[in-house]
């Protein structure tokens, strides 16, 4: 019972790894040596919490340059999207290599995405406004770029409150449809920086990571497309 | 003529120091503690010696605040009365962390790229609405009048200020000198714009040369400089070399870098910034802690190199802490609409 459990759960979290190409997750998850997975993710554990080391130290030892608090700002949201970009781009990795086990390191980087965008909206709330709630509350009513910014973080945290395995469970499909929410989020992170770069007129380094995101959900939709355009024959058989 | 408003915040005259007092505190000290030390039985000698160098007119002596740069040649320039004793940010800062978007957007681009920029030779074309319109040369410009230190507050756009000891002398010492005819009212200021130095004229962020106004009565206002140097030495490339506008009131955008024509218009000249994003600011662009940008609250700002990681923002003041000497030039205006 418990391997049964233990392979729905996993069946979950790779739940893109059969029903897209109908392969079975347990006949591929046996390909890998758990010694080399988990140095994989130990890999990628330290290389995604190097940024944040960085934070801490460099205005420590005044390396951050003229605006140390501008500095946090800039790198902590430029890192959320780089670890959301990442966290989106494990899927399509899967796909185009055909090694399945790249999604067994998304939730680590999901869970980054959140850790960077709690520590952008701390930098914000602290060591910009300084607890000033009167002055947060005009900044979000009054400026659409802040509103956004505070939309997509809001929708992040039940993402990374239901990332647990008891939690993958419990929602059993719904866990799926729930965590859809991530393409929303990559849509208006995007839209927050390309908002927030208005003022320099300059939108290349925006430009970017918008491209970035645009593959990775052009990706999905080319392969919901063609799943649905293959699925429905079949689909039709059996209800034949 | 200058009307000084009775601003009930500000100090009494008599509880300022005299910025050149305040400067010359070291020799003022130095005379009083070497006194004590050799001749402890006239420390009133010391004390009568220190207040003599400090409240005689001054000759035009070398700037008391020096650059780190050994190269850079330096400038005689002579104190002044309209300088602030707040604490001058570092030379470091003040030429690593700004913005000329023709040398790129970002705020170490200008450093990175300052060596690209050739500042010799240089010539300003002054035309327009003038008697006399004429090209100067910057040697002769440099000579054209006595060259003052004016340390003054500077607030950019985006939230955060500096305080820097600018060298150069007032615009209105070139305006003078051309003869402005009545027509003129406005001045529009012209920054190089050469592709072969400027890699930033790539980008299409601004519709280049870069375009800068004023009105005839900010530019002749005493304290509007052109700037020729910062902290005793030539100004850095970055930094605007050889000349550019140093208007303390306004944010930092409208003081022009690298200026190489002034024209005088009798319409209102359309500044660059007015063109790409008419949202943001108008003509005047006064600093004014009442007025938001679009995209965050201007009512404080974050000192550079002072106000430190866990440091609350300081609160902006109004024209920048000028409103003594420059509210009369707006009196009347809606300043929430005249933006």
């Amino acid at each position: 019972m418990a391997r049964r459990l233990h392979r729905f759960t996993q069946a979950w979290i790779c739940r893109d790894s059969f029903d897209s190409d109908a392969q079975s997750p347990l006949s591929t998850s046996r390909t890998v040596s758990p010694f080399l997975m988990a140095r994989l993710r130990g890999l990628v554990f330290i290389l995604a919490a190097l940024p944040a080391l960085r934070l801490v130290l460099w205005p420590v030892f005044e390396l951050a340059g003229a605006n140390p608090v501008e500095f946090v700002t800039r790198s902590s949201g430029t890192w959320s999207l780089v670890m959301l970009c990442a966290t989106l781009a494990l899927t399509p990795l899967r796909r185009l290599t055909g090694w399945p086990h790249w999604i067994r390191l998304r939730r680590m980087l999901g869970l980054y995405t959140f850790f960077y965008a709690s520590l952008h909206l701390l930098t914000w709330v602290w060591l910009d406004q300084w607890f000033d709630l009167q002055a947060m509350g005009r900044d979000l009513l009054d400026r659409p770029f802040i509103a956004v910014g505070a939309a997509a973080f809001v929708l992040l945290c039940p993402l990374a409150l239901t990332s647990s395995d008891a939690m993958i469970r419990r929602l059993g499909r719904r866990w799926g449809v729930l965590h859809r929410i991530v393409y929303l989020i990559a849509v208006l992170a995007i839209l927050h920086y390309a908002w927030h770069k208005a003022g320099k007129n300059d939108y290349s380094e925006v430009m970017v990571y918008a491209l970035v995101v645009i593959g990775l959900l052009g990706v999905r939709g080319w392969a919901w497309w063609g799943r649905r355009n293959r699925e429905t024959p079949s689909s039709a058989r059996v209800r034949r | 003529m200058l009307i000084r408003l009775n601003d009930p915040s500000a100090p009494l005259g008599s509880e300022i120091t005299p910025a050149r007092a305040y400067l010359n505190r070291r020799q003022v000290l130095g005379a009083l503690t070497g006194g004590a030390a050799s001749l402890a039985a006239s420390p009133q000698a010391a004390l009568a010696s220190g207040a003599a160098s400090a409240s005689a007119p001054q000759p035009a002596t070398r700037s008391i605040l020096r650059g780190d740069d050994p190269k850079a040649q330096r400038l005689d320039a002579r104190p002044s009365d309209l300088s602030t004793i707040e604490r001058p940010t570092s030379y470091k800062w003040v030429t690593t962390y700004n913005n000329f978007y023709e040398l790129g957007t970002d705020k170490d681009d200008p450093a990175r790229q300052a060596h690209r920029l050739r500042v010799r030779p240089w010539t300003i074309e002054v035309d327009g609405e003038v008697n006399r319109p004429r090209r100067f040369d910057i040697e002769e410009l440099l000579k054209l009048a006595p060259l003052e230190e004016r340390i003054y507050r500077m607030r950019c756009v985006e939230g955060w200020s500096m305080v820097i000891p600018w060298i150069g002398f007032p615009l209105a010492e070139l305006i003078r000198r051309v003869e402005p005819t009545g027509k003129a009212k406005y001045l529009e200021f012209i920054t190089l714009a050469d592709p072969k130095q400027m890699p930033g004229l790539r980008s299409s962020v601004i519709d280049w040369p870069y375009t800068e106004g004023l009105r005839l009565d900010e530019a002749m206002h005493p304290l509007t400089l052109l700037g020729v140097g910062l902290y005793g030495q030539v100004l850095p490339n970055q930094n605007g070399a050889p000349i550019r506008l140093v208007v303390p009131w306004k944010y930092g955008f409208k003081s022009s870098k690298s200026l190489v024509r002034i024209r005088f218009t009798e319409q209102q000249p359309v500044t660059s910034w007015m063109k790409s994003s008419p949202s943001e600011y108008g003509f005047f662009s006064n600093v004014n802690p009442g007025v938001d940008h679009p995209r965050w609250s201007q009512a404080s700002e974050r000192r550079i190199g002072e106000d430190g990681f866990l440091t609350r923002k300081r609160p902006t003041l109004m024209f920048n802490g000028y409103g003594a000497q420059v509210a009369s030039l707006y009196a009347g205006m809606d300043l929430s609409r005249f933006i």
